[in-house]
């Protein structure tokens, strides 16, 4: 039995069963294809986040050079009014897509993340906002990779 | 295997709740080799929820390359001192953790 099934079965009060109900239901749709696909064209065609424009609105902070690649500091706004998701790209991982969010009810299309990048290479962040998508892109130089041993 | 301690704040300013929330977490890759020469399995957290006074507000999806023990920061607009923040993940090996803060 896996540990969700048995938290909710130990009866971890109606707050546990409250917040992993929608935890259980967002696991599963986990993208598996979009996670697993190779390029990151594959990998935003998984999620369909297609035929994206250049925007100066989609902004990324984070260091020119990363001296270490298993935690590499990623700060991401998106100014695109409406922005419903963001999604977050190293262009050279092997497996390139790192993360989705989706923003509702007051969320700000914002986040802090740190990453693990295997080489140099850009990260690209891709906003979808009424129907469509934007992005802006950072090239972060790393010394040491952080994708593996 | 037990999930380790979660932490987390959240503090609001101006109009703005900003939540810091520190997972523990090997977000192994399956790519490092372990003390035994063997490939050590791919274990990481794969869905998060943000939930404020039972309202989700952020769904994410992520990926073995988000860094071990994830510090994620979020921002929500509207919030106010007293909310209740929740924070529940679960990984590709079907664990899952959760923690919760007031608004401050």
């Amino acid at each position: 039995m896996n540990a969700v099934r048995r938290l909710l079965l130990q009866g971890a009060g109606a707050l546990a069963a409250g917040l992993l109900a929608p935890l259980a239901a967002l696991a599963a749709t986990w993208n598996k294809e979009a996670f697993g696909a190779k390029s990151a064209a594959d990998a935003l065609k998984g999620i369909r986040f297609v035929n994206a424009s250049p925007s100066s609105d989609v902004v990324i902070e984070a260091p020119s050079i990363a001296e270490n690649g298993a935690v590499v500091p990623i700060e991401i706004t998106s100014n695109v009014p409406g922005t419903r998701s963001i999604a977050v790209i190293a262009e050279k991982n092997p497996f390139p897509l790192v993360a989705k969010f989706d923003f509702l009810e007051g969320a700000m299309p914002y986040v802090k993340v740190n990453i693990k990048m295997g080489e140099t290479a850009d990260v690209r962040v891709v906003a979808e906002a009424g129907g469509k998508h934007y992005f802006a892109s950072k090239n972060i130089k790393v010394t040491i990779g952080g994708c593996g041993g | 295997m037990a999930a380790g301690p979660m932490k987390m704040r959240a503090t609001e300013n101006g109009g703005v709740t900003e939540i810091r929330v520190l997972m523990t977490h090997p977000m192994e890759t399956g790519q490092r080799k372990g003390p035994d020469g063997k490939l050590v399995p791919m274990h990481f957290i794969q869905s998060l929820v943000v939930t404020v006074n039972g309202k989700t507000v952020v769904d994410g999806q992520i990926s073995q390359a988000v860094s071990r023990n994830p510090v994620f920061t979020f921002r929500v607009k509207g919030g106010a001192k007293g909310d209740k923040i929740e924070v529940a993940w679960i990984d590709n090996q079907g664990e899952s953790n959760k923690t919760e803060a007031v608004v401050a």
